[in-house]
């Protein structure tokens, strides 16, 4: 099966009911896209198919036909991606740091369309990316700087 | 670097508590050029790599730890590298992420690290250029002599500096804190940005070459049996490559630093060996396995309610538990009493990062990639477990996508050596997180029958409690131990706890702030009552039950079986009451609300750290709570090694601690865990996240770890807050929203 994967065509050879979270991570070798509940429950594989963050956990590999993937790994391609992770970086987000890769694709996602969310543009945007060290002041802080950078 | 394995051992006994650094070099750092000691090497290059050796579980000892290094190293933090260490005791020492422990234990010892590798530099320098070593100064990683205009960096003398003996660690001087230029500073993480770009740092993450994919079905039930599973069925999965019968072993019992009732067991099973994670789950499933029987078959949470119910009514089977004093002569002549039943639910950590090990056993050697708070018991329970040394088993810590106590217990390393053994080749074991919750080690529910007794001008001089939680053969789980030391005994001077244990069979834990998460919310809802009751101010009535600002002494003369275990700590009002004023200063205690939304206050003392908040909330007429605002405010001792790791801890475990009072709740039902995933065990999410203010105080004593004393305040000051807002009292985890309808 061919998949394109931050900008390049990529051979994956796995089921075709694979979710595409395994497909990365076992198929691919591409562990940033993080397994987490296995259910739509959590974000933590949160990637981008056109764009739009997906639960990979949740998405055949044989449903994303030519459709462009963006996961952690292709982030930095975007020049919101950059101001994120860099605002990520500096306002020092992470704990653990397990859920960021969700929900920085989620984020993404937000500005790209909402390039200066408010309170509840946020809320609504990242509400289905939990993160269990409860690092959510920082992620709104983030947000808001890679905003205005 | 000629430590003798003797003097190794020793220091590694006392690591941790004493002056032993580490100097002994591992058979590789050995041969490294520069290496200082195991913490330090100094590159020809002028690279300073500083080895973190703690468990990083999300809390910042990666980054806080280094910081500590590298200041008395007199380097700047942008010079230095830091390097993950694996898990090796006899070399690093003390290797353990629990009990908010590390800070306090090991501040002086990190620092006498980073002094020593100083004073080796000065040593090697004063005999290069001939000069007295008293007279050579330090700074960004350069050597300076003033009187002759020599310098040279850190690099240089290196080499020369690496065989000189290593200085004895009281002769040290360190420096004076106001000279700090890295401790006390915000500095991020030193893995954010290989968190932000998704590379490989997790347990999970681990893909040693040749790696197959590990599933295990086991009964939900702890100790049942298999009866049947279909082996055709699970074998037909597409990508799944072989299954091995795992037998069940009970005799796992070795020396460990964090040792449970239930870490002997290895349950019985069938692994299912695949080319992928998600290949091995659907083969798990496909086999359809049907267990039987289990110690914890009897196991039912409304049966456990019944139970505790009948015990307040019939007595405890431990009257006088804990005894100081003489409660019931000054509850009989009391002016008022005050009772109130609390309840408390088991809780699971549901650590983001599902529960996973990768191991490699080969020729009477085991290789681990681990997520572990724990890597030196990982080693020996591994050994233990496949018969071989201690030594023959490498550990590679990796980071862990959380721990909150649930990875100081390494079941899932001995699952996974024991089935990577019997496939022969290197495996990622990987659980889901049904199994996350249905085999975790659980923070015990609990049953507190309380009454206060009052003065006549409503202050309590008489408390006593019925307290029902878990164990076996009557004697309490250790994670269920309330002891004499936990205010507000010592402050109540007469004060009685009688005690029923309830028979448990699966695994109970250390969650979070152990026994203070839920110890806190109980204690100080009931204060809260009390004040309520009088129809006092909660801060004006809480200063005055705490008195005049001393150091409370741990009680002599309590009797019951927890003699032996008083191993509590004293506290000291003043910092309780310190705590509380700057909290109810920041929050504005006393500001007009409006209706239905409230103001509440708590505090708590764990882990030797003080903590109060207010928490600000309304409650919609359908019953819905809203929190506005949290105020939390801190006293740590003196330091805080890190501002923005330790800020960014206090405004993690507050919100974490909302989100299990609104809902978090474990529950059995024949024998098993009911609660399958998030859905079941909802976690805090980011529009219900509230604001979070803290503050530090600085006070003039030790520093202390801050991973866990933030926790237990904050469900009393909500229930405090909703209080206020509707005057109905919430006595039971995780709050019941039905009860607050207008
Ligand atoms: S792993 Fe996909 S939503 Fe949780
Ligand atoms: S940082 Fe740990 S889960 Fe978000």
């Amino acid at each position: 099966m061919k998949l394109n994967i931050n900008g390049k065509p990529v051979e994956v050879a796995a089921e075709p009911d694979m979710p595409l979270l395994w497909a990365l991570r076992d198929v691919l070798g591409m562990t940033g896209t993080k397994f987490g509940c296995g259910a739509s429950f959590c974000g933590a594989c949160t990637v981008q198919l056109d764009g739009e963050p997906i639960r990979s956990c949740q998405t055949p590999v044989s449903a994303v036909g030519t459709g462009k993937i963006t996961t952690i790994e292709g982030l930095s391609a975007s020049a919101w991606g950059r101001k994120l992770q860099d605002a990520w970086v500096a306002l020092d987000v992470p704990q653990c740091g397990y859920c960021q890769a969700g929900q920085l694709l989620a984020a993404e996602a937000l500005l790209r369309t909402t390039p200066k969310p408010s309170d509840a543009d946020i809320d609504a945007a990242m509400s289905g990316n939990l993160c269990r060290c409860a690092t959510y002041t920082r992620i709104r802080a983030a947000i808001k700087q890679a905003a205005v950078s | 670097m000629k430590a003798s394995r003797r003097e190794v051992l020793k220091a590694a006994a006392l690591a941790g508590g004493g002056l032993s650094l580490g100097w002994q070099l591992s058979g590789a750092k050995a041969s490294v050029p520069g290496a200082l000691s195991a913490f330090v090497i100094i590159g020809a290059d002028g690279s300073i790599r500083i080895t973190a050796h703690q468990p990083e579980i999300g809390q910042g000892v990666k980054t806080s730890f280094p910081m500590m290094i590298a200041e008395e190293l007199d380097v700047d933090w942008n010079q230095v590298t830091v390097e993950q260490a694996p898990g090796n005791r006899a070399v690093y020492g003390v290797q353990l992420a629990g009990g908010s422990s590390a800070t306090p234990t090991q501040f002086e010892r990190m620092r006498r690290l980073g002094a020593s590798a100083r004073a080796m530099l000065i040593a090697a320098a004063a005999k290069a250029w001939n000069v007295p070593a008293a007279e050579i100064t330090t700074g960004s990683a350069m050597l300076h002599h003033k009187a002759s205009g020599r310098s040279a960096r850190y690099a240089e003398m290196a080499e020369a500096a690496a065989s000189v003996t290593p200085p004895k660690p009281e002769s040290l001087a360190l420096k004076d804190p106001a000279q700090f230029k890295i401790l006390g500073r915000r500095i991020p993480g030193v893995d954010n940005r290989k968190v932000v770009t998704g590379a490989p740092l997790f347990g999970i993450d681990a893909r040693p070459p040749g790696l197959m994919y590990a599933a295990f079905a086991k009964s939900p039930v702890f100790g049942g049996k298999l009866k049947s599973a279909n082996k055709a069925a699970a074998l037909a999965v597409p990508g799944v490559k072989a299954l091995f019968d795992i037998a069940e072993r009970r005799d796992l019992k070795t020396e460990i630093d964090v040792g449970l009732p239930g870490i002997e067991v290895l349950p019985q099973g069938i692994a299912v060996i695949a080319t992928n994670s998600w290949a091995a789950l659907r083969g798990r499933d496909a086999l359809a396995a049907e267990w039987e029987g289990g110690d914890a078959a009897f196991q039912s949470s409304e049966a456990w309610e019944a139970a505790a119910t009948r015990a307040w009514a019939d007595g405890a089977q431990k009257p006088a538990y804990i005894n100081h004093g003489d409660a019931p002569a000054k509850m009989a002549g009391a002016t008022r009493r005050v009772k109130a039943d609390y309840r408390y639910p088991f809780l699971s950590h549901a650590a983001l990062e599902p529960i996973n090990a990768t191991a490699h056993v080969k020729d009477g050697k085991a290789e681990l990639w681990l997520s572990t708070q724990t890597p030196e018991d990982a080693r020996r329970m591994v050994a233990l477990a496949l018969g071989i040394k201690v030594e023959d088993v490498t550990l590679h810590l990796m980071r862990s996508g959380g721990g909150f106590g649930r990875r100081l217990m390494n079941d899932f390393a001995v699952e996974a050596a024991v089935i990577a053994k019997a496939a022969g080749v290197p495996v990622k074991l990987q659980w889901d997180r049904g199994q996350d919750f249905a085999h975790d080690w659980l923070r015990p529910a609990g049953w507190h029958r309380l009454e206060a007794g009052l003065d006549a001008n409503g202050n309590i001089i008489a408390w006593h409690d019925h307290f029902v939680s878990f164990g076996k053969d009557g004697v309490l789980n250790p994670t269920a131990v309330i002891d004499a030391s936990l205010f507000p005994s010592g402050v109540i001077r007469d004060y009685r706890a009688d005690l029923t244990v309830l028979p448990f069979a699966s695994t109970l834990g250390w969650l979070r702030a152990p026994i203070n998460n839920a110890f806190g919310f109980v204690t100080q809802g009931f204060i809260d009552e009390c004040a309520a009751a009088v129809g006092r101010d909660p801060l004006e009535y809480r200063r005055t039950l705490l008195g005049t600002p001393r150091a409370i002494p741990i009680a002599e003369e309590f009797s019951g079986e927890t003699k032996q275990d008083a191993k509590g700590t004293p506290y000291n009002t003043g910092r309780m009451r310190g705590v509380l004023d700057k909290a109810a200063a920041m929050a504005g205690w006393g500001r007009k609300l409006p209706a239905r939304r409230g103001m509440g206050i708590a505090f708590h003392f764990s882990h030797l750290g003080y903590f109060a908040n207010v928490v600000e909330a309304s409650v919609a007429a359908d019953g819905s709570v809203t929190v506005h605002g949290i105020w939390v405010a801190a006293d740590i001792g003196k330091h805080i090694v890190n501002l923005s790791g330790a800020e960014n801890q206090v405004q993690g475990s507050v919100i974490d601690a909302l989100g299990a009072a609104m809902g978090q709740r474990i529950s059995f039902a024949d024998g098993a865990v009911e609660q399958k995933n998030y859905g079941d065990f909802p976690l805090a999410r980011m529009n219900e996240a509230p604001p979070v203010e803290v503050a530090f105080l600085s006070t003039d004593y030790p520093t202390t770890g801050l991973g866990e004393p933030a926790y237990p305040s904050v469900a009393p000051a909500l229930a405090a807050a909703i209080f206020q807002a509707t005057g109905k009292r919430l006595r039971q985890l995780p709050f019941d929203t039905e009860l607050l309808k207008a």
